[in-house]
């Protein structure tokens, strides 16, 4: 017996096979369509790098995300793109290098060493769109219109948008005087809105009762709107950093009220994804029936300064695979197909030429087989002349 | 509409009282069915009985919004894509490591018989110690009747199944309760059910205290 285990792929690999494949790649052309649209310039990033270039200004996780190998010209350790912001990020700062806001989008396979917590793929292809060089909110927003636009455009029905601020627990530990360490861990409980784990925590640092009380009140300050006005009160103690941040996430959500009325709007003033680069604005997108996001983003200027060029950059990704199995619109319309018999008549040739450059799908059979391909129409001779039956 | 998982076992029994004091009540004897979904009563909820250890795994892949599993299956799990907003003080009990009575820790290399495998990594990784950790899925007590581990790692409630084995505990790992966990795409979702959940258990754990 053969052994079929040959043809298993590795956990979190995976293969598309012609139907899936057509939808994707009809999701993939829209999706640029659109960028294109938006004048967002597509851009190829590289498949390896040096991976000390690949992980400028990223965090730990990127690190561990990411496949390494042996360049066998250089001796250096190469590593395979398992997110493609930073690399875009850094072609923005150090090659293009432009005064005015560079709007660039990109679409490809990442690969990921240990996979995403919910979506077990090791290999998304990720899609994405950043905006550089300006840190007003109008370019947040920009963003997250066009990710939405990105999601209808993908058949995503019944968009929810969950919106927070880095910047409010960057500011609030600062003031409160948190060593490194107790932020870290700090950020760890509240992912988890642990409500006891923060209680114990605040205990073991020496910082002031009222610091504690603001830690602990950040755990309830999700929800609609009016979470804003009551951060405003709760966290009145705060610096202006605090203040401005939850400001723009105000202006923010009038934006998006008078362009997007019925869009659902959750603010979570504890949510601090991808923390560790991200510096403003953050949000992400979920539909029902996902128990996770499907499109995320926010403003990482931080990152962009590591990267030597001093821009401020926003932007969001998702990952077309996810996108495309989630999708409402049905599977790809099946093309009308023109069966062409064995012959060797060169006016078959002609026509089939012609019938091919007017966009129409033909397929010749062929002599040493009898099973005919699946087909809507074929090719016949009468009088002389190649027609198309119906 | 919300979905919520509950563990069958040692847990239950604390479950439904504090589910039915939020006027939460399966319309169906949970000791008597076979079913696995049992709708409430007023209609409003579903609950999924699972095993303990699966209801981490239901909420956060969304086909739970909502579970309540002991805080040692949570650990064990060890997923940051939960939230975790309440203690529910039910099911108290702790996790430790028992030995056979009067024979304290062997030196050295020691073996170890748990189902808290990693849990019980990082516990003796703390301690600096080296152990060979034995996976098992119950009567861990036996293991080092038998000779098979040096001592176990696991849950402690009345202390009576290790009496009736001749062992004693001896270090308390950490404190075990039931949480409240909730499926982080269903908290932004469907946020006004959820939140009003979490407000009135809330309320009735704080009585109860």
């Amino acid at each position: 017996m053969k052994n079929k285990n040959n043809w298993m792929l590795p956990e979190g690999i995976e293969e598309l096979l012609p139907e899936d494949a057509a939808r994707l790649e009809t999701m993939r052309r829209e999706l640029l369509d659109v960028f294109n649209k938006w004048g967002y310039q597509y851009v190829i990033t590289p498949m390896v790098e040096f991976l000390d270039s690949l992980l400028t200004g990223t965090g730990p996780e990127i690190d561990l995300q990411t496949f390494k190998v042996i360049d066998q010209i250089s001796g250096k350790t190469l590593g395979i793109r398992a997110d493609m912001t930073p690399q875009v990020a850094r072609m923005a700062m150090n090659q293009i290098k432009s005064n005015a806001p560079t709007r660039l989008c990109y679409l490809g396979s990442v690969l990921q060493a240990r996979g995403a917590k919910i979506e077990k793929s090791r290999s998304p292809i990720q899609v994405g769109a950043e905006l550089y060089g300006s840190r007003h909110i109008k370019s947040d927003v920009e963003i997250i219109q066009l990710m939405l636009e990105v999601l209808a455009t993908a058949g995503l029905m019944n968009v929810h948008l969950d919106l927070g601020h880095v910047g409010i627990f960057r500011g609030l530990t600062k003031q409160a005087g948190l060593s490194e360490q107790q932020e870290a861990d700090l950020f760890d409980v509240l992912q988890r809105k642990s409500t006891d784990e923060v209680e114990e925590l605040l205990q073991t640092f020496d910082c002031d009762k009222k610091w504690v009380d603001v830690f602990q009140s950040l755990l309830s300050l999700n929800g609609d709107i009016d979470v804003l006005s009551t951060a405003k009160d709760v966290l009145s103690i705060a610096d202006e950093s605090v203040q401005k941040a939850i400001g723009e996430l105000q202006d923010i959500a009038i934006l998006m009220q008078a362009n997007f009325p019925s869009l659902p709007l959750y603010f979570d003033l504890a949510e601090l994804r991808c923390y560790r680069y991200q510096t403003g604005v953050v949000f992400a997108a979920f539909v029902p029936g996902f128990g996770s996001e499907v499109a995320r983003g926010g403003r990482y200027d931080a990152m962009a300064e590591e990267l030597g060029g001093e821009q401020p950059a926003t932007g969001f990704s998702a990952d077309i695979k996810v996108l495309s199995r989630l999708s409402t619109v049905n599977s790809v319309e099946i093309a009308p197909v023109i069966l062409a018999p064995v012959d060797s008549d060169p006016d078959l040739y002609e026509t089939i030429r012609d019938l091919r450059a007017a966009g129409k799908i033909v397929v010749q059979q062929l002599p040493d087989s009898s099973d005919e391909p699946a087909h809507t129409s074929t090719l016949y001779k009468q009088d002389g002349r190649w027609l198309v039956s119906e | 509409m919300l979905t919520i998982a509950i563990s069958k076992g040692r847990i239950l029994k604390d479950t439904l009282p504090l589910l039915a004091s939020v006027g939460i009540v399966p319309s169906e004897d949970l000791s008597v069915t076979r079913k696995l979904i049992i709708p409430s009563v007023d209609g409003h909820v579903n609950l999924v009985i699972i095993r303990a250890t699966d209801v981490p795994t239901f909420v956060e892949y969304g086909a739970a919004d909502v579970g309540i599993a002991g805080k040692d299956v949570l650990v064990e799990h060890n997923s940051d894509n939960l939230y975790e907003p309440l203690d529910l003080n039910i099911a108290r009990c702790k996790l430790m490591t028992a030995v056979i009575k009067g024979q304290g820790m062997p030196a050295g290399k020691i073996r170890v018989a748990t189902k808290y495998v990693s849990l019980a990594q990082q516990y003796f990784a703390q301690l600096g110690r080296q152990v060979e950790i034995i996976k098992l899925y119950g009567s861990m007590e036996l293991a080092p009747i038998v000779g098979l581990a040096d001592c176990i790692v696991d849950l402690v409630d009345t202390g009576n199944t290790l009496k009736a084995n001749n062992m004693e505990p001896l270090d308390e790992i950490m404190q075990i309760s039931s949480r409240l966990v909730v499926n982080k795409a269903s908290m932004k979702m469907k946020h006004a059910e959820i939140k009003r959940l979490i407000d009135q258990l809330e309320r009735v754990v704080t009585e109860r205290r």
